[in-house]
């Protein structure tokens, strides 16, 4: 993974001084909270329900295990012994003291990571797909051009007081594992002419209250380009996206209101005059090949792809073979496999994980998979390359520790925001209905036959959560202060990207996870042979489950 | 006050120009700012002033006819109405890299210590600043991130090419 030189670290201690002053200053009264609220943002530091929460930035996922432990650490020195893994790829901590924050700080920088850009109208954390630079079906790693636009956007001079936030996300293999096409831009990697590979660009994707699937505003970008492009699709956003809604501000509505052609055509204008002006945007080969080192393939051993031990495990533990087809995927090198630690076990808060697991986890990344680990979007963790034959230790490891839920893209994988349990926005809370959920659906032979089913859960119309491209989606609505839960149904934020349908009326509080019950029941009732529940809701639409729905709601 | 940038020292400096609004009159002598509409339609007699001119321009103002006539102008005022309204960065950098403007370039309206940085680094030059602590203050937010990762038309140099220029022997104690 990349590795921190002179010049990073420098800027993230500098910017960890800047902010001890400006908390300084607001300690001491200079600052007013109105004042100090951009800065505190522009380092990811929001003021929730209860209590500041720091949002600190994993790019692209990636995390080495001395970076977990760190983050473990940080965890029970600041916070009450634990943290919670976001939708993009980040960690979060919902307890810490404002004083302590600019040590927190510190702290990170010291395994070169930061808060930078967590929050704010700038440009995020840019994402990625959990599985780059191991997956077969990759045509490329994107890690480092996520790399390269994480320097560039960083303390971006031009673009820190955009209209609205900004999110990037990258992805180099065939099938989408980074949702690209919900996104502000969404960045695929494509082969051109010449077999020449660089960018396919969409622009314009996003989920909250205004749900939009990106449009395709290049289909190839050269690699050399990439920065200057970025620009110009920013520059276009920064001047011309609207200011005067915080609802409509979003480079979504932008592209919505002059159609993604004419988008492209700015853009382009754009990008030519950025062009003609200056190359200083061509990120110079040299540095290109230096950040790619740091993301050679890992030294690999030749193993054959079949491993005894593991065989044997398999048929003597069902638990094990259970997890092994739910948790694991292909690895592009034979004998190696990639395994996904959920932090979902039935009735957990999903994406919590204790100080005392992190570590745990740490020390197997150290023993199992080249230290490192990546954080994925839908808030499990991966480990990306684990020998075939070390795969029942590591799952006997994780066990004893309640970290081998096999539930992976299953049921009881949700996605939950925080909900009104800690967020100021939220009009419901979503932990409970997702520990419901998860208590409802605890059978694993059930989950299994439920097959591939994604339940996501917002706790209010911003869509945190991602209701809108769950197959399953819950938003949280509160009528004349009472909290109901609205559902739809057949939202995907895969290749084949769809908005989810609102089935009907919303469900009270203590009605939704029966009407849940009764989607899943209805589904089996009407699936045919080999479908997942997406493939039976894209064949017979909304109408039977609506039907059901009614009815037993009547009863 | 206006914080001005003088051979890369920056002092409080008094402001020269006179504000006239569109609808009275240019006075004859004196430096004068006008807005950018009026400078655009009485051009011709008001670049036949002896004295110095500047226009302002509103934050949702648009460079249309006025980049490309940019050189003559001793003074561009670009006005943030609220610090969080970020059109008046990309101005600025269009001005100064696309249409090569040399003159003073005035960040105006409400603008925060903590953006100066970026708002140098975008091009401008001066600041028209309310609060008064102290000018040491300023100089201490406009310095105190040394590394730039983006190339902005400021002189600058990028990361990525301080890093292309290492020699090799720097390159490993870099990484080391």
């Amino acid at each position: 993974m990349y590795r921190y030189d002179e010049f990073d670290h420098k800027i993230v201690t500098e910017r960890v001084e800047q902010f001890r002053g400006q908390v300084a200053r607001r300690l001491s009264g200079e600052l007013s909270e109105d004042e100090f609220k951009p800065l505190r943002l522009m380092n990811g530091l929001y003021l929730q329900l209860h209590a500041y929460m720091l949002r600190v930035a994993v790019p692209y996922g990636t995390l080495s295990s001395k970076q977990l432990r760190q983050l473990a650490h940080i965890a029970r020195k600041y916070d009450k012994g634990y943290a919670h893994f976001t939708t993009r790829q980040n960690v979060q901590y919902n307890w810490p003291r404002l004083a302590d924050v600019p040590d927190i700080l510190k702290d990170l920088a010291d395994v070169e990571m930061h808060a930078l850009q967590t929050s704010g109208n700038c440009i995020r954390n840019i994402t990625t797909d959990p599985y780059a630079g191991v997956s077969a079906d990759e045509l490329e790693d994107p890690r480092p051009w996520a790399e390269i636009l994480r320097q560039w956007s960083s303390l971006h001079p031009e673009f820190s007081f955009l209209p609205r936030k900004f999110k990037i996300a990258i992805n180099g293999a065939k099938e989408d594992r980074a949702a690209i096409l919900f996104h502000d831009i969404g960045i695929g990697m494509a082969r051109g002419d010449n077999d020449e590979v660089g960018f396919r660009v969409y622009v314009g994707g996003g989920q909250g209250r205004t749900p939009m699937i990106a449009e395709c505003i290049r289909e190839f970008l050269p690699k050399a380009d990439l920065l200057a492009y970025m620009e110009a699709i920013l520059r276009v956003y920064n001047r011309f996206g609207r200011r005067d809604n915080l609802y409509k501000s979003r480079i979504k509505i932008l592209v919505h209101q002059i159609g993604a052609e004419d988008m492209a055509k700015q853009v382009e204008v754009e990008f030519a005059a950025i062009q003609k002006q200056s190359d200083s945007l061509k990120v110079p080969q040299k540095e290109v090949d230096r950040i790619l080192a740091y993301f050679a393939p890992k030294n690999y051993e030749s193993l054959g792809e079949f491993a005894p031990e593991t065989e044997e495990a398999r048929l003597a533990d069902e638990a094990f073979a259970r997890w092994l087809d739910v948790n694991t995927a292909d690895h592009k090198v034979p004998g190696y496999r990639i395994v996904n630690i959920s932090t979902k076990p039935i009735g957990g808060i999903p994406g919590d994980m204790s100080a005392d697991d992190m570590d745990a986890v740490a020390d197997l990344a150290d023993k199992f998979s080249f230290s490192e680990l990546r954080v994925t979007h839908k808030q499990n963790l991966t480990f990306t390359d684990v020998r075939r034959k070390d795969l029942h230790a590591l799952w006997k490891a994780l066990d004893e520790r309640g970290l081998a839920s096999a539930n992976i893209s299953l049921i009881t994988d949700q996605i939950a925001c925080p909900g009104l349990d800690y967020c100021n926005l939220a009009n419901t809370r979503s932990i409970p209905i997702a520990q419901e959920i998860s208590q409802r659906f605890e059978d694993a032979d059930l989950q299994r036959r439920i097959g591939r089913l994604h339940i996501n859960i917002s706790g209010c119309i911003n869509a945190c959560g991602h209701h809108h491209v769950g197959h399953i989606g819950i938003l949280g609505v509160d009528k004349k202060g009472v909290e109901y839960y609205q559902v739809g149904l057949g939202g995907s934020s895969d290749n084949n990207g769809s908005i989810g349908k609102i089935v009907g009326p919303a469900f009270a509080r203590n009605e939704i996870v029966d009407a849940i019950g009764t989607i899943v029941d209805t589904y089996l009732d009407q699936r045919v042979d080999g479908e997942e529940f997406l493939d039976t809701y894209r064949r017979i639409g909304l109408q039977p489950f609506k039907e059901t729905l009614y009815d037993t709601a009547q009863h | 006050m206006i914080l001005r940038n003088i051979n890369n020292r920056f002092e409080f400096v008094e402001d020269n120009f006179e504000r006239i609004e569109d609808d009275a009159p240019v006075p004859a002598t004196g430096a004068v700012l006008v807005s950018a509409n009026r400078w655009l339609e009485e051009h011709d007699a008001l670049s036949g002033r002896a004295e110095p001119v500047g226009v302002w321009i509103e934050g949702d103002g648009d460079l249309e006819g006025l980049g490309e006539k940019c050189a003559q102008l001793e003074l561009v005022a670009l006005r943030f109405p609220v610090f969080k309204d970020g059109r008046a960065y990309s101005q600025a950098r269009l001005l100064r890299e696309r249409y090569g403007f040399k003159g003073e370039l005035r960040a105006t309206g409400n603008i925060l210590r903590d953006q100066l940085a970026f708002m140098e680094r975008c091009g401008f030059d001066a600041f028209e600043l309310d609060e008064r602590v102290g000018l040491e203050q300023f100089n201490k937010a406009l310095t105190e991130i040394s590394v730039c990762y983006q190339p902005t038309g400021d002189g600058r140099v990028p990361v990525y090419q301080l890093r292309a220029a290492r020699t090799p022997l720097e390159q490993t104690r870099a990484t080391a």
